[in-house]
């Protein structure tokens, strides 16, 4: 076995494609709960666009929506430590502060999905402007809050601890490193593959999913048979919303403990394109943003722990900002070579007039 | 679409007032507006700070160090002027996408490219004699931006990936480009800090004050430029008809698909041309953490000038003010930077809500705030390739 693989590696150039794959099985399972966590605000970020988008809603706000979740997560975290700080309970180091700041989070991402709702649905403004307005507002409204917050740099109300799974079961052979994967985690990212699941059965097999789909294709016939186009659009993206709030809340409360400005890095828009590659399917757009998520690692591994031979050589010989760049290049290509095959909602992005009744 | 046409034949004051009134009425309630709100967020995240006095005059004593800043002194003034340099290629940038129905959220990508590619020739041939050396570091940021906006509009015209998502990630890929050309192969060698050689005679003449450089002429030119390519020429036609209504453009015989690739490509070119002047204008050198908020001004000068070249100078100037006016106002009344950003935020929200103001305000005959760019998401999602 082991000759034979040697054999495959000594191949010229051709070697370098079996070096990589043999790289690959070897550092994936070890890095698979790092992969799942990069790809959990990915992902909810993801299933926020599917929400607003298959009703008929652009959402380009999602990455300012994050940031200020994230953001409030933290300051309400901040504020109440000291007043109702606790013993952490042993179930994921789970406080009475960190609770209320996760409902604080999800508040703010709920009223600036309500801005974002009024200004697409009844203003009928352009979605992409204000989308963008979004991002601006909150990353001003955030650096601004931010700097003067830490002036007296404050602690934090610390942040959701793991769970770790029991031995027994992520030392199975084969299949133990995926109980490691969506177990050996904190509650939002353990909460993804139920909810992304989930958000799959309520879309095609619901009738508020048929109603969303059909209201995302074509307004007019939905109205026609009775359903409330406009409620169900702000309905909708409200929904979409608490998505963005729980990936704001996992940036500050679960993956660090700590807030900094601008900490989103542009984690909306890959969401969004992981939204586009899957086609706008919740289950479709979270394998996206697990590829993602492992382009983001593999670049980490790399640094961290380098293959040996040919491959390692070329590896390590690229500079490490190369990459860093490695997840958004593999956005572009993946975007540009399956955004042909893949439609968006017939209505999504034009606003709804309903006409008046004569 | 512009206030001179408007009020052509025959020629009467009371009308060109009029006309003027109806442009700039909206931006002006709305920047009004966005100083009440900011005044307001000034007033209340004083409760954040511990162990401060609330104090009921601090957004009059920001304000007024803000706009000190901007205009008290000739130097401020000057600051003034070369912030805004930047802003006015940014803005015509955005402006040129918005008007073929492109969203090029890239600037800043492309601006960083510009920059590194004035860097890169200007340190190569920082000896040669300045009438050379300009132009060609000029031409290098030229084409590095060219290329940052090339591969957004090619994806768009051919594969139908929308530009919103794939120049923002453009934005990350020269990000880490830029860090990593910095410590690497532009590294000035021995020099601790990731930091490059001067552009030595690249480096753009100051005219002006100590600081105004010629990037701010420059600016000026291809406000003209840019003007004179929308409005007089069959591509300047073109643009704004597949900006209008690309189905049409098609019938009338116009390639969308090209015109797309080629507004792109000029979007990076302005950008591009915005990193120079700073690069060549203010820094002379780059370090990793260069890099500035010009690439997201550039959208609020944009969306406030509703993409008209005249009406960019100033929503520029206005911008390039605020950027140039808030150290002051940071060092004398401990105001955050970030409040511009909050401004320019609270300026665009009123404008899109601008069926809102105009009731509110009975701004009767007023033109609408975003009209020229209604017809962006439009682009988005179903009817996303080109044909």
């Amino acid at each position: 076995m082991d000759a034979l693989i040697n054999g495959l590696y000594g191949i010229p150039l051709l070697g370098l494609v079996f070096q990589l794959a043999g790289y690959l099985v070897a550092v994936i399972p070890p890095m698979a709960p790092i992969i799942l966590r990069s790809a959990t605000p990915l992902a909810l970020g993801a299933m926020c666009g599917v929400c607003c988008e298959r009703s008929g809603v652009v959402n380009i706000g999602i990455e300012g929506t994050m940031l200020a979740s994230a953001f409030a997560g933290w300051v309400v975290g901040i504020a109440l430590a000291p007043m109702l700080g606790g013993a952490a309970t042993p179930l994921f180091g789970l406080t009475l502060p960190l609770l209320i700041a996760l409902v604080a989070a999800l508040t703010v991402a709920l009223v600036i999905s309500a801005l974002h709702a009024w200004l697409s649905i009844s203003v009928r403004a352009d979605q992409i402007i204000s989308g963008t307005i979004i991002n601006i507002a909150a990353f001003g409204v955030t650096g601004y809050l931010n700097t003067l917050i830490s002036k007296s740099s404050p602690t934090s109300a610390g942040s959701f601890a793991l769970f770790t799974p029991p031995k027994e079961l992520s030392n199975l052979p084969v299949v133990g490193w995926l109980f490691d994967m969506f177990f050996n985690q904190g509650p939002i990212a353990m909460s993804v593959l139920i909810l992304v699941v989930g958000l799959q059965i309520w879309l095609f097999r619901s009738r508020w999913g048929l109603r969303t789909r059909a209201v995302g294709e074509h307004p007019k016939a939905a109205e026609t048979v009775g359903i409330d186009v406009i409620r169900l659009r702000y309905r909708n993206v409200l929904i979409g919303g608490l998505f963005a709030g729980l990936a704001g809340a996992y940036l500050s409360m679960e993956a660090t403990n700590s807030f900094q400005a601008g900490m989103t890095a542009g984690r909306g828009f890959i969401a969004l394109a992981a939204m586009i590659v899957g086609r706008w399917t919740p289950i479709g757009a979270f394998g996206a943003a697990l590829l993602f998520a492992a382009f983001l690692s593999i670049g980490q591994a790399i640094n961290f722990a380098p293959p040996g031979g040919d491959l390692g050589t070329i590896m390590t010989a690229v500079p490490a900002q190369v990459y860093d760049s490695l997840p958004y290049i593999v956005t572009i290509i993946v975007l540009a070579g399956v955004v042909g095959r893949s439609v968006a909602p017939a209505a999504d992005g034009q606003p709804y007039e309903r006409e008046s009744a004569t | 679409m512009s206030a001179a046409t408007g009020a052509r034949p025959p020629f009467s004051a009371a009308r060109l007032a009029r006309s003027a009134w109806s442009v700039v009425a909206l931006p002006l309630v709305s920047i009004l507006l966005s100083f009440v709100v900011g005044a307001a967020i000034i007033l209340v995240s004083q409760l954040l700070v511990p162990n401060q006095r609330f104090d009921w005059a601090l957004p009059i004593t920001a304000y007024h160090a803000l706009i000190t800043g901007a205009f008290g002194s000739f130097d401020g003034l000057v600051a003034t002027l070369v912030a805004t340099a930047p802003l006015i290629f940014g803005g015509l940038s955005v402006a040129l996408g918005f008007k073929a129905g492109l969203f090029n959220i890239g600037a800043q990508g492309q601006f960083l490219v510009g920059a590194l590619g004035s860097v890169y020739i200007g340190v190569i041939i920082s000896g040669a004699p300045s009438v050379v050396a300009i132009p060609l570091a000029v031409l290098a940021a030229i084409a590095a931006g060219a290329l940052w906006g090339f591969i957004p509009g090619i994806l768009k015209a051919w594969s139908g990936a929308h530009e919103v998502v794939t120049t923002i990630m453009l934005n990350y890929v020269a990000v880490a480009f830029l860090a990593a050309a910095v410590s690497g192969p532009l590294k000035v060698p021995g020099s601790p800090a990731p930091v490059t050689y001067d552009v030595g005679n690249a480096a753009f003449p100051v005219f002006l004050g100590r600081t105004g450089h010629l990037g701010i002429l420059l600016a000026l030119v291809f406000v003209a430029l840019i003007w004179w390519l929308l409005y007089r020429t069959t591509w300047g036609f073109e643009i704004r008809t597949v900006g209008a209504n690309p189905d049409a453009a098609r019938y009338a015989g116009m390639h969308p698909r090209v015109v797309t690739v080629f507004t792109m490509t000029g979007c990076g070119v302005l950008a591009g041309l915005a990193g120079s002047s700073v690069l060549l204008g203010v820094t002379h050198t780059m370090t990793s953490s260069f890099g500035t908020t010009v690439g997201f001004d550039s959208i609020s000068v944009a969306l406030l000038a509703r993409s008209n070249p005249i009406g960019i100078i100033f929503a520029a100037i206005l911008f390039g003010a605020m950027r140039a006016g808030a150290p002051l106002m940071q060092i004398q009344a401990q105001i955050p930077v970030e409040l511009v950003d909050v401004l320019q935020a609270t300026i665009l929200l009123f404008l899109v809500a601008s069926p809102v103001l105009r009731r509110l305000f009975r701004l009767r005959g007023v033109q609408s705030g975003l009209g020229s760019t209604e017809t962006i998401a439009r682009t988005y999602g179903g009817e996303a390739t080109v044909r």
